[in-house]
């Protein structure tokens, strides 16, 4: 009984880490191929101050976002690790 | 104080920094050596990281090809490449192998392959890798001082050497960590002091990231737009629009990069001197950080020191610049032949154009940019002596870090884990330290004698860690089913693949003439050029492996054990089952 809860709870955790990179790995691929490579053209229409916005998320923008998901990434998978351990302390009572 | 002594002083205060914190931080084991003991702390990992990583071509040359090679928008590939690829590590491949726990990347793959064969090829694609890299270094060494304290080249590449040696040899990991976290603060000194002048001249704004979205200063006109109109005026195309060959060629170059970034056992093996899962997490982020304050800022520097040539090149009545008025940078570059003029149609004039007929400013060094910028904006020779020791701290910091990738593969991964187990400790960090020192002498020699495939190198490099190391490790984290046979398949054909894709366009080994295709784009597959391949190889690595993987045994029970091992939450347990273990 107690194996499976313990199984269960690994499984759903490795399941919220997938999701997780999984939604970070689509925003990194929509700001760098998309805005940046893909939807550059009716982007550049969109201006902010002398920057094309496509133009700008190319050069500049993409890797502001970047450095967000790796530190959201981060401060997610603590949160899921703890969240982890304190589960187990739980059932282990 | 002329310029060469006030470089001479500068340079020569950084290397005795260096030194000294070479003997401070000597490594007295193998685990210094190797990790610096495990012990460095996330925010200054990230800073060593983000030395390690940033090379000469980043310091020297990325503004340079941004702006002139590339023509601005298609320079993004570089700028998004070379900072994408640190999502994917921090995501997908860093947590993993720092929590696994061992000292080089051959040694995760040859145990997660269970095969000392698919260790053996792993340290031959590292080491093809890593030197393919080490000889663009040292040449930026030799380059960068023969440019800026007039020796020649040889000497240059002689002082860099025996620096490299000093602090690489004795301190290992552990004295190369704190030596890049120096090398990082001069180089990025170096590096945004004269951007920060160069805005505010311009723009008015102090931050580049900012000036470049402004309007020039004492007018309405914004910087991009006034930079687009006169390059079309001249005949070259839209600086913030044109492609780099096709969207599809630009997003396989993107790809390449951001996975060799992630499959670069040099940068890989700095997360493996964190102390935990979460800060090897963390420690990407601000690896990150380090590494976009110069990402960012070589934009700004492209289109503003383009804009300062193209304004230099016309006179205020709109007449080319006349050969009498060049100002002094313009001959002073001149003598190092980055910068060439000839007045073709002989009217006294340079006239700068895109049309290769009547272009007068025959050649344009894409290093130029950089090394020149602070000439071009008038600075004080300080910041003119700073941006060689920045260049030097770039060079120095990215040599090092491949130099011990690659004595580690030998010492650690040849010796202790294939030919020798029996070795002990000691004899295991002589042998890395002898490994270290045949490796810069190696390098050295590479550097004097640059194979003909020194200008190919930095993309080859680039390509073969894309196209077998980042699969490899990809597949070994997450996809349970593959086993040995697949992955030694997959690496071979990956690496194969690259290889012959590059050569067949650029010449085997990059011997003009042997190029059996041609150079020429209509013969690229999909108009991919071959700077861009590293992909296409690691699809062909993905599709063999798995297909090989599926005629073979799946892998054994201490494989399953240890993928349990690296998926489970990291503070459950820290140290590596029994099974994975040596």
């Amino acid at each position: 009984m107690a194996e499976d809860k313990n199984l269960e709870r690994r499984q759903r955790f490795a399941a919220r880490v997938r999701s997780l990179m999984l939604r970070l790995l689509v925003v990194w691929f929509v700001v760098s191929f998309g805005f940046g490579i893909l939807l550059v053209e009716p982007l550049n229409e969109i201006r902010i101050g002398g920057y094309k916005l496509g133009f700008w998320f190319a050069q500049q923008g993409s890797i502001f976002i970047f450095i967000a998901l790796i530190f959201a990434f981060s401060s997610v998978m603590t949160r899921l690790e703890r969240d982890y351990v304190d589960r187990e302390k739980e059932s282990g009572k | 104080m002329s310029l060469t002594v006030l470089t001479y002083l500068v340079v020569g205060f950084t290397f005795a920094l260096y030194i000294g914190i070479a003997i401070a931080t000597r490594a007295s084991s193998t685990k210094d050596f190797y990790v610096a003991d495990g012990g460095v702390h996330p925010v200054a990992n990230g800073m060593a990281t983000a030395a390690d990583w940033m090379s000469a071509a980043s310091f020297i040359s990325m503004a340079g090809l941004i702006a002139l090679s590339y023509n601005g928008y298609g320079g993004s590939v570089f700028l998004m490449g070379w900072t994408g690829g640190y999502v994917l590590l921090a995501l997908l491949i860093a947590p993993y192998l720092r929590k696994y726990g061992k000292y080089t990347v051959p040694d995760f793959i040859g145990e997660r392959y269970y095969s000392d064969t698919a260790r053996v090829v792993a340290v031959i694609c590292l080491i093809l890798c890593s030197v393919t890299y080490v000889i663009g270094q040292m040449k930026g060494v030799g380059v960068a001082f023969s440019r800026f304290l007039e020796t020649d080249y040889e000497t240059g590449l002689g002082i860099g050497m025996f620096i490299v040696f000093f602090y690489a040899v004795l301190g290992g990991m552990k004295g190369i960590t704190y030596t890049q976290i120096a090398q990082y603060v001069v180089l990025i000194t170096a590096y945004t002091i004269p951007a920060i002048f160069i805005s505010l001249q311009l723009t008015g704004n102090p931050l580049p990231q900012l000036g470049l979205g402004s309007t020039l200063a004492g007018s309405d006109v914004y910087l991009l737009d006034k930079l687009d109109m006169i390059l079309m005026d001249l005949g070259f195309q839209e600086y913030t629009t044109t492609l780099r060959g096709s969207t599809l060629n630009m997003m396989a170059f993107t790809a390449s990069l951001m996975i060799g970034t992630a499959g670069l056992p040099h940068v890989i093996i700095r997360f493996f001197t964190v102390p935990s899962v979460a800060a090897a997490r963390r420690s990407a982020g601000w690896a990150l950080v380090f590494i976009a304050i110069l990402y960012t800022t070589a934009p700004a520097i492209a289109a503003m020191a383009r804009l300062n040539i193209v304004d230099t090149m016309q006179q205020s009545d709109g007449q080319a610049l006349l050969i009498e008025e060049k100002p002094a940078w313009f001959e002073n570059w001149e003598q190092t032949g980055l910068l060439q003029v000839e007045d073709l149609n002989g009217d006294g004039r340079i006239e700068y154009t895109a049309d290769p007929e009547t272009n007068e400013l025959t050649k344009l060094d894409n290093d130029i940019l950089v090394l020149a910028n602070p000439e071009i904006a008038k600075l004080p020779n300080w910041v003119i002596a700073l941006v060689a020791a920045g260049g030097l701290a770039a060079a120095l910091s990215t040599a090092a870090g491949l130099l011990l990738a690659i004595s580690s593969a030998i010492s650690h991964d040849l010796l202790k884990s294939t030919y020798m187990p029996s070795i002990s400790e000691k004899a295991e960090l002589r042998a890395s330290r002898i490994a270290m020192a045949v490796a810069v002498l190696g390098a050295g020699y590479l550097g004097l004698n640059p194979p003909g495939f020194a200008a190919g190198t930095v993309a080859l490099a680039f390509g073969l860690a894309a196209s077998s190391l980042f699969p490899a490790l990809l597949m070994g984290i997450f996809a349970r089913r593959v086993n040995r046979e697949g992955a030694v398949a997959g690496m071979l054909a990956g690496i194969s693949v690259t290889l012959l894709y590059v050569f067949q366009h650029k010449g085997i080994m990059f011997i003009p003439g042997t190029s059996f295709l041609g150079g020429m784009s209509p013969n690229w597959f999909f108009g991919i050029e071959p700077n861009a391949v590293g992909v296409l190889g690691a699809i062909v690595n993905f599709v063999v492996a798995f297909t090989v993987s599926r005629l073979f045994a799946p892998p054994p029970s201490e494989v399953e054990e240890l993928l349990e091992f690296l998926h489970e939450p990291s503070s459950v347990a820290s140290q590596a089952p029994l099974g994975a273990a040596h």
